[in-house]
């Protein structure tokens, strides 16, 4: 079973490896060659990932936590690579490498023009084995190797297209935006070093309760629990990873990458290795009430501020995206409920549906002839049948329609943030709920611009609308079957089974969903039980305000624009957080450069040190070389002068 | 008998003659080197003086070699002096100023 | 106070050193300096005379005066030296220069004085007898203790020789002169060339007379 576990990463190493190398250097292997040895990699990974999940659910076997291999011993401390295979991680990994194929293939056909083709398959292969060793990871070490990875992956990618300005200047800010949480990350797995002495997920969660009482001062004369301070600046790095308000600016820009990353990385995968890193930390977190109330307030300021910002993209790309930042919001929401396992659902079921929606979205660029701008879309339902269908699909599961997987998530989470007693679930459970209604108004918004009404495109790319490949259009309906069918079928083990075992800790005072499990009965009931909750009535006035206006009566737009100005503005300016971060800590950065190089090291360095001493040199020169007077009469004088100096200091001396 | 310090005092004498020719004199340098002859003819007074009242020879031998190297040094210095009065014209040691600092 | 006929000959002869070498150092014209020095080597060697150094006072005489002292009148005589240019400026800086001078006097002769190296510390030795030579005694330790030392002085009387040359030697051009060098080395043929010549007339060598 080892090697079971070791392949799982290894094989889309060695594709990458391959394509990577071979496929650009010596000897420059082909297209197929490179995106058949990509895909072979992925494919075995996904094959031993089912025979891990079949293994750790109804095989009956133990979860293991072992060392592969040993890097170095410090100090009693030990680095290793080790893998922590439980049914977490059997989730984790099938639903990574299940998106990973279905963007493999997909990939075939939306980049069949691109130079960079090898290139491409060497990296999502590359990203594949990254976020595979962040989720199989056993120590911090490994998951911090990991985190670390995706995100360069993720700036590979995203500046996919390098000569394009704004991409450059996209993957540029996607990393420092990283950067800047991965520096609160590794605070934390300092402080746990620290204070447990050990980088064991093991070690760490068997000591923690024995932390309890310690505190440290963070201020001087401000003192704060342990746990709150590494629960906290761990959850920091997810904030950074996950996209979290006031960190979520790099994910729109990420939009510059191709839309397969977009797909893979920006909704399915990378993103959500924040939310599992804490799913992960679930000892951790559940010893601190103040972490995780923080996190139940960023999330739900996330589900709803960015939900909004969706309403007023033009972009098709731009609008998934925002809709992907409010989903996480709503996955943050649920882990600062303690709802771990409803969290983690929902990550599931928005991995397929967000993926879906992606690719949906690909197809219709590719078939756009690279538009991506709605406005010069619409009615193309007619032309593109099978894009159409899957898209709805996508679009049904995500607002949250009953029976579809998204419904099973989403009420679950909502539900948590009523039930939670915790500060900040108010606000949470407002914000989530407010949620549904805005996710459905662009959702479908979108929907309508792109599929139906008036069709705005001109008429040399509607002469060429046709629908995708099948390489394109397979994928899309292997996503779609998920994304209609997985919820039903696993919420009731998942959440209330008890199926993700000791991976995921709850402590019994704060167990919402174990309250929750009373209630639910089965999935069919609960999804009839679902038109008498508020959310599918707001998901329904949603739908139908999109359609209202975007199917009817589009000048209604520009009404409810001018009439709520000030909000319109807001969102257009996307709450100035860019203009804002651009200005003081851009500015500010670019400031203290200035600074240091004009006064520190123009004037001081240069200036006082190097010219200065010069100009001193010279100085001190100017009046020695007075002495140098060039007759040989002063010189003789001179050192006839001296040799009286010395006799006369001589004969002193023996009187 | 003339003292030992007799001969001291002359030799001495005549060397600061010779020193405060060296640097009061500005005008030519074959006085410049004359002078120099006259500061080895001090030292060798010295030397034979104290061989003579010690009674060994070495001085004398001394003073042997000293002639020889003075000579030697008489005639390379004054081929130097043609040589610089071919370049330069002149033997005005104010004018020897070009390792002026 | 009487003197004997030694110290009288030491004072007048040290009174005219002095003298001449005052005279070298402060004469104008540069061949009087000269002369003034060559009377300072006269009586020089009267003085180690005195003191029965015979040999080196015959050879300051013969070498130092007879050849180094006609070198120096040598290049004096052959530099054209603007002689009206040099009668200027020689007093300015005389009191410091006379200060030094002075100190050092002062200083040298209270090391070398009586009270070190006068007839109660240093006891004149008696005279050598008749059958005394100086040549001899000098010669004895000239060429056993000190050969080595003589040798390499001669070395240097020899590089003294070939570094005056280099320095002075200067080749005029359109002077014609030999290289026998080049002269020895020279080749058949660069100096004879074999002509054949048609028999009988013809050409203008052949005929006239």
């Amino acid at each position: 079973m080892r090697y079971v576990y070791l392949w799982i990463p290894l094989a889309p190493l060695l594709g990458a490896v391959i394509a990577g190398l071979f496929g650009a250097f010596w000897p420059r292997l082909g297209r197929t060659a490179c995106h058949t040895v990509t895909i072979l990699g992925v494919a075995v990974s996904f094959a031993l990932s089912l025979v891990v999940l079949w293994d750790q659910t109804v095989g009956g076997g133990e979860p293991w936590n072992g060392a592969v291999y040993t890097w170095m011993v410090s100090d009693g401390i030990r680095f290793e690579i080790g893998f922590l295979i439980d049914r977490l991680t059997a989730l984790m990994v099938t639903t990574v490498t299940f998106v990973s194929l279905m963007v493999h293939i997909y990939t075939i056909g939306y980049m069949r023009d691109d130079p960079g083709y090898n290139r491409f398959f060497a990296y999502i292969a590359l990203f594949t084995f990254s976020m595979l060793m962040l989720v199989m990871s056993n120590n911090f070490l490994q998951l911090f190797f990991g985190w670390e990875a995706v995100g360069l992956v993720s700036y590979l990618l995203i500046g996919f297209w390098f000569r394009r300005e704004s991409a450059i200047r996209a993957n540029l800010k996607a990393f420092l935006v990283n950067r800047v949480g991965d520096f609160g990350f590794i605070l934390g797995i300092a402080a746990i070093l620290a204070y447990f002495h050990s980088l064991d997920y093991a070690d760490v969660f068997a000591a923690a309760p024995m932390a309890r009482g310690l505190t440290l001062e963070v201020w001087p004369g401000v003192e704060w629990p342990v746990l709150t301070v590494i629960c906290v600046l761990l959850f920091i790095g997810a904030m950074g990873k996950s996209a979290q308000v006031p960190l979520h600016v790099w994910l729109p820009d990420s939009m510059e990458g191709p839309t397969p990353i977009s797909a893979l990385i920006h909704a399915a995968t990378m993103v959500t290795a924040g939310i599992f890193m804490v799913a992960r930390m679930s000892p951790l977190y559940e010893l601190s009430e103040a972490a995780l109330s923080l996190v139940l307030v960023v999330g739900a300021v996330t589900a709803f501020a960015t939900g909004l910002l969706g309403l007023v993209q033009h972009d098709i790309k731009r609008v998934v995206a925002y809709s992907t930042l409010s989903q996480l919001g709503y996955m943050a929401v649920a882990l600062g409920a303690s709802a771990y396992a409803a969290a983690i659902f929902h990550l599931m079921t928005h991995a397929f549906f967000k993926a879906l929606l992606f690719l949906a979205a690909g197809s219709v660029i590719i078939a756009m002839h690279h538009e991506q701008d709605m406005r010069k879309m619409g009615g193309l339902r007619r032309y593109m049948p099978v894009t159409y269908w899957t898209a709805l699909v996508g679009a049904l599961a995500l607002i949250g329609t009953p029976g579809f997987s998204g419904f099973y998530s989403k009420e679950h989470i909502i539900e948590a943030a009523h039930g939670a007693q915790r500060w900040g679930a108010e606000l949470a459970y407002w914000a989530v709920l407010s949620g549904v209604f805005v996710t459905a108004l662009y959702t479908f918004r979108m929907f309508f611009l792109v599929f139906h009404g008036r069709e705005r495109m001109d008429e040399h790319t509607r002469a060429h609308l046709r629908e995708s490949p099948r390489v394109v259009t397979v994928p899309l309906v292997l996503l779609a079957i998920p994304s209609v069918a997985i919820g039903a079928l696993t919420v009731e083990p998942l959440l209330f089974g008890g199926w993700f075992g000791e991976a995921l800790r709850v402590a019994p005072e704060h167990d919402v969903l174990g309250r929750l499990a009373a209630h639910f009965e089965s999935a069919l009931a609960f999804a009839a039980h679902a038109v008498q909750t508020p959310p599918f009535w707001l998901a329904a006035a949603g739908v139908a305000t999109a359609a209202v206006v975007y199917l009817w009566r589009p000048a209604l737009a520009g009404v409810a624009a001018r009439v709520a100005r000030p909000l319109y503005v807001a969102l257009v300016n996307k709450y100035w957080a860019d203009d804002f971060n651009e200005a003081v800590f851009a500015g500010g950065a670019r400031a203290l450069g200035r600074l240091l190089w004009k006064v520190g090291d123009v004037i001081l360095i240069d200036g006082a040190l190097v010219n200065g001493t010069a100009r001193l040199v010279g100085m001190v020169a100017v009046v020695a070389r007075q002495v140098q007077t060039g007759y040989l009469y002063h010189y003789a004088f001179a050192m006839l002068v001296g040799l009286l100096a010395f006799v006369s200091w001589l004969l002193a001396l023996t009187r | 008998m003339v003292p030992l310090s007799h001969y001291l005092i002359l030799g001495a004498v005549l060397f600061c003659i010779a020193v405060a020719g060296v640097f009061l004199n500005r005008k030519n340098v074959i006085v410049l080197l004359m002078a120099i002859e006259l500061m080895l003819l001090a030292v060798n007074t010295n030397f034979v003086a104290f061989a003579r009242y010690l009674g060994d020879t070495t001085g004398q031998v001394f003073v042997f070699f000293v002639l020889t190297v003075a000579a030697a040094e008489a005639a390379i210095g004054l081929a130097i002096l043609v040589v610089l009065f071919r370049n330069r014209g002149s033997i005005n040691v104010d004018d020897m100023d070009r390792m002026r600092g | 106070m009487a003197l004997s006929f030694q110290e009288f000959l030491f004072y007048a002869f040290g009174a005219v050193l002095l003298a001449a070498a005052l005279g070298v150092v402060t004469a104008r014209n540069p061949v009087h300096a000269v002369l003034f020095l060559v009377l300072a080597f006269f009586t020089s060697a009267a003085l180690w005379l005195l003191m029965e150094a015979e040999f080196l006072a015959l050879t300051l005489v013969l070498v130092y005066v007879g050849a180094v002292m006609v070198l120096f009148l040598f290049v004096v005589m052959m530099l054209d030296i603007d002689l009206a240019a040099l009668r200027a400026g020689f007093a300015r800086h005389l009191p410091l220069g006379l200060l030094v001078a002075a100190v050092i006097v002062w200083e040298m002769v209270s090391v070398l004085g009586p009270a070190r190296f006068g007839p109660q510390r240093m006891e004149p030795p008696p005279p050598h007898g008749a059958g005394y030579s100086n040549t001899k005694a000098l010669g004895e330790t000239l060429y056993t203790e000190h050969l080595y030392a003589f040798e390499i002085a001669a070395l240097i009387l020899l590089v003294a020789i070939v570094a005056a040359i280099a320095l002075t030697l200067r080749r005029r051009p359109g002077v014609r002169r030999q290289d026998p060098a080049r002269q020895v080395r020279v080749r058949r043929r660069e100096r004879v060339r074999l002509v054949r010549l048609p028999p009988g007339g013809g050409d203008a060598a052949g005929e006239g007379g």
